[in-house]
Formats: structure tokens, sequence, C-alpha cells
């Protein structure tokens, strides 16, 4: 079966800057395949480079050295986006407008006949629970619906692949337990699901497999129940020992 | 071209929902009824004074709405951090500079067209006449000219820190260029070399934004340019407004997003 999200020999360097400027390793070779119907936790600490690879992913950022692909195509081609869905970790989004207009605005982005934006626009906004504030513009919004904003923006184009940056990040439990549901309906509907996050339970609950990376390098990566067996551990504790995490002495 | 379109609707819609752009909006509305309409002892000359007055003030305000519009259309996507939810999508760069470049030139169009029909509505009232062909004229040149001035902008948004800067150089160096432009063959006749060769070649670099001011005409009631010269001048500015564009996407190409 073919993946259809790859990086090959994946590298990225920042340059530094300050006194001595010279480049840091964000991403060392990183191999990541996904494949159809997958949902796939990305974990790690923090900057470990989870987001680096998502920003590559995007086309944000190009690759130092290496490659990444999406259904095939080589992630600085746009045309690579069309059948990807992305939630960023913060709602950042055009607070002047209202949900539907942004809906509208993206739908128009990605080419949708105006009978079919309207149908997903109602669709989404029943799904993410917006209906009754369809006509409020996003900067009235909580944290919450802001976020429900952004999955229903990262589904306008009814998307194979969603990438998903800690979607759950700053949420209340309520609303972790509604993207939580999300993610696994989309998962019953077939849908590739690739998201990193700090939260281990909500990994556990949906992810087929998980990869973890730490410093730039992928330290494992396969199914849940296989690392919590092969470590005799939660995954709590099968992060912290892959991370190599040393508790430290009792002062 | 459908995604240009989109993101200058996103443009337009985000002026009309601010208030900062009303405030200049309503003020230059108002000071041009207010100064059109008022007749100071029947005097021609004061008439005339005053018709100037309220052009300048059409030329000064279209030009601060346009700098504004546009210097912070890129820094605020990147600052708010909007351009990453947008470059998610298939949408390039270059879609993302065209989009905003045709946001804000159709915002000062439409903001140049109610100024030009309060003007023509309070003077043609007092005066009974109506030189429509020469009014749509200049709001024709001087749109053009809007347009080399936003895509100037945005080149400038990508370069300089802040928005701040950016519109404030921005306002100085197009100023300069509608009051000096013109005479600067002159000036440099008058220079030794090497400062000579310097302002010839400014004089020849620069976009003469000063080409497509007839406000003189239009108070003097001298009549209509040719079309034809008309043509050309929106050729040049087609010609100055791609070269800031694609320089513009040159310094976007490659930018941190952060």
């Amino acid at each position: 079966m073919d993946a259809i999200l790859r990086t090959e020999n994946l590298c990225v360097e920042y340059r530094t800057r300050g006194l001595k400027s010279g480049t840091r390793p964000a991403l060392k070779g990183l191999n990541l395949s996904v494949h159809a119907g997958e949902v796939v936790g990305f974990l790690g600490p923090n900057g470990a480079g989870k987001t680096t690879t998502i920003n590559v992913l995007l086309g944000f950022i190009p690759p130092t050295n290496g490659a990444a692909y999406l259904f095939g195509i080589d992630v600085r081609q746009p045309i690579a986006r069309q059948r990807i869905g992305y939630l960023p970790e913060m709602t950042y989004y055009y607070k002047f407008l209202t949900a539907e207009e942004l809906l509208r605005f993206y739908a128009r982005i990605f080419g949708l006949p105006h009978s079919e934006a309207d149908r997903r626009i109602d669709v989404l906004l029943k799904l993410v629970e917006l209906e009754p504030a369809r006509k409020r513009l996003i900067k009235t919004y909580s944290k919450g619906m802001q976020q429900r904003v952004g999955i229903a923006q990262a589904l306008i184009n009814n998307p194979d692949l969603l990438i998903l940056d800690e979607p759950t990040s700053g949420l209340d439990p309520l609303g972790r337990m509604k993207v939580r549901e999300i993610i696994q309906r989309l998962k019953n509907e077939g849908k590739t699901v690739f998201f990193s996050s700090h939260e281990l339970g909500e990994v556990e609950t949906v992810c087929d497999r998980v990869a973890i990376i730490n410093e730039g390098e992928l330290k494992a990566l396969g199914r849940v129940d296989d690392l919590v067996a092969q470590h005799r551990a939660n995954l709590e504790q099968v992060f912290l020992n892959i991370i190599g995490y040393q508790p430290q002495p009792a002062l | 071209m459908n995604t240009i379109w989109a993101l200058a609707g996103i443009v337009i819609k985000e002026l009309y929902r601010r208030k900062d752009f009303y405030v200049l909006f309503v003020l230059t509305a108002v000071i041009t009824i207010a100064a059109g309409s008022v007749r100071f002892f029947h005097d021609p000359n004061i008439v005339r004074y005053v018709k100037d007055l309220c052009l300048l003030l059409i030329w000064v305000s279209a030009l601060l709405i346009t700098i504004a519009t546009a210097a912070r259309q890129i820094p605020a996507e990147r600052e708010n951090r909007t351009i990453f939810p947008l470059l998610a999508k298939p949408v390039t760069r270059g879609q993302v500079i065209l989009g905003k470049f045709f946001g804000c030139w159709l915002a000062s169009g439409v903001a140049l067209v109610v100024f030009y029909v309060f003007f023509a509505v309070t003077t043609g009232s007092r005066e009974q006449y109506w030189p429509v062909a020469d009014y749509l004229q200049a709001f024709l040149l001087q749109w053009i000219m809007l347009g080399v001035v936003t895509a100037m902008t945005l080149l400038g948004s990508i370069i300089f820190a802040a928005p701040s800067s950016t519109v404030t150089i921005l306002f100085i160096v197009v100023a300069g260029i509608l009051f000096l432009g013109r005479h600067l063959n002159t000036i440099a006749m008058h220079n030794p070399e090497p400062l000579r060769s310097v302002i010839y070649t400014i004089y020849f670099i620069i976009p003469h934004l000063e080409l497509f001011d007839v406000r003189e005409r239009l108070v003097n009631d001298w009549g209509l340019v040719n079309w034809l010269d008309c043509g050309l001048a929106a050729l040049y500015a087609a010609a100055y407004a791609g070269l800031f564009l694609l320089l513009t996407w040159l310094a976007f190409r490659r930018k941190s997003l952060n």
C-alpha cells in the first residue's frame, strides 16, 4: 500500500542568530510514512521537531535536505495540498469574518462550486455545533468555538488527509472530548489523520500508530499496543523511556 | 484566478469592517462637500482655489488610504499568523501577493469613486456645469497611479520591519515623486558630476506619478487629455506595477513566515 504521507531522510537546519551565527539542526534525516485510513499520533517533547515536520509537510519551510511527499507529490508544489486539511495549534483565522464567511472563503480557494460550498458549510457547521453562531464574527467566539471553526475549515474540501497540530491544546475537558469525537468520526469515515499532541491519553484512545520524535530524530514508530507490550509499561512510561528521561534524585 | 479574487474580497471586507478607514473616508467626503459647495464672494479665482484644495484633499486621502491599507496586508497576515492556514491550502505566495494587490487597488478605486462623485455633485450643482468625461478621466488616471503606489507599498511592506515605517517611508517617497519628480532633470543640469549622473539616473528610474495628475486641467477647465496618451500612461503604470509586484514576489518567496 502506498503511503499518502512520506518523508525521506528529511533534514531541516535553522540559522541561529546572535553573537555567533551558525546553524542548528531541527530535523535529522526523518523517515516517516502514513498510510490511507490510519490515525497516527506524532509525539515528542517541546522542541523535538514536530511543528518543523508539519511546517515542511505544508510547504511553509523548505527542507535543507531530503524530501517530503503528500499523495506522492513533492510538498513544495501547491497542488500537493489540494486533498489535505490543516488545523493549526492556535486559532489563526480572520477574526473580522463570520464562521460562514470564513468557510465560504476557503471553499472558494478550493474551487468548490457555490451549491457544493453551501452544502459543505451547512454540514460542517452542524458537525462542529456552530450552526446558531454562524453569522457572528469569529472575534466574539470563545477559544473552544474558534478551535471548532478551525476544524470546520480543515474539512471544507472533504480532505483525504488531515494534519492537526496539537488540536486539543488549551481546550477545556469538554472541548477536548468534542475534538476527540470528531477525530474518531473521521477515522470511522476512513480519513487519514496525522496529528501532533502532548495528550498521551488522547493518543492512546484514537491512534492506530504513534511516531515518537526527539531532538529531530525518529525514536519509535509503531502500533500503540505493540509499544506498550514491548516496554511493559503504559504509553506515558514508554514515551519517557524513549526520549531518555531520567528522573531527578530526591532533594 | 478564483483564489486571487477570493483574497481580494477578504481585503475589501476587512477594510469596510475597520473603523479607522471610515474616519478618513467620511472626513474627506464631508470636507469635499462643504468646501465644494461654498460660494466665496462669487469670485471665480477663489472658487477655483477651493476646487483645487478639494482635489488636493482627495489626492492626499486616496494616497493615505491606499498606502495604509497595502502596508499592513502581508505583515498582518504574518503577525496574526493567518498566513499559515492560508498557505496550507493550494495557494502560492505569488497568488497571495496578487490577491492583496487587487484587493487594495479595488478598495482604493471604490474610495476614489465616492470622493469624485461627492466632488462632481457639489461643484456641478453650484456651477450648473457637468464635465463628466473630465471627471472620469481624472478618476481613471488617479486610480491607475494608485495601482503603482499599491505595488510599491506591498514591496515596502516586505522590506521594512513595521507597517508604520512602510507608511511613513512610502508616503514621503510618493510625495517626493509627485512634487519633485518632474524637476529632477532640471536639478541635475545645475549640479556637477558625478551628482548630475546620480540625479539623472534617479529621474529615469522612478515612476513618474505626476504624469497622472490632471488636477490643474480640471480646475481651469482645459479639456480632456488625448485618450491615446492616457492609454500609453496606463501601459507605463502597468509596467511599473508589474515590476514592483515581481520584486515583491522575489522578496516574499523565500521569506520566513515567523
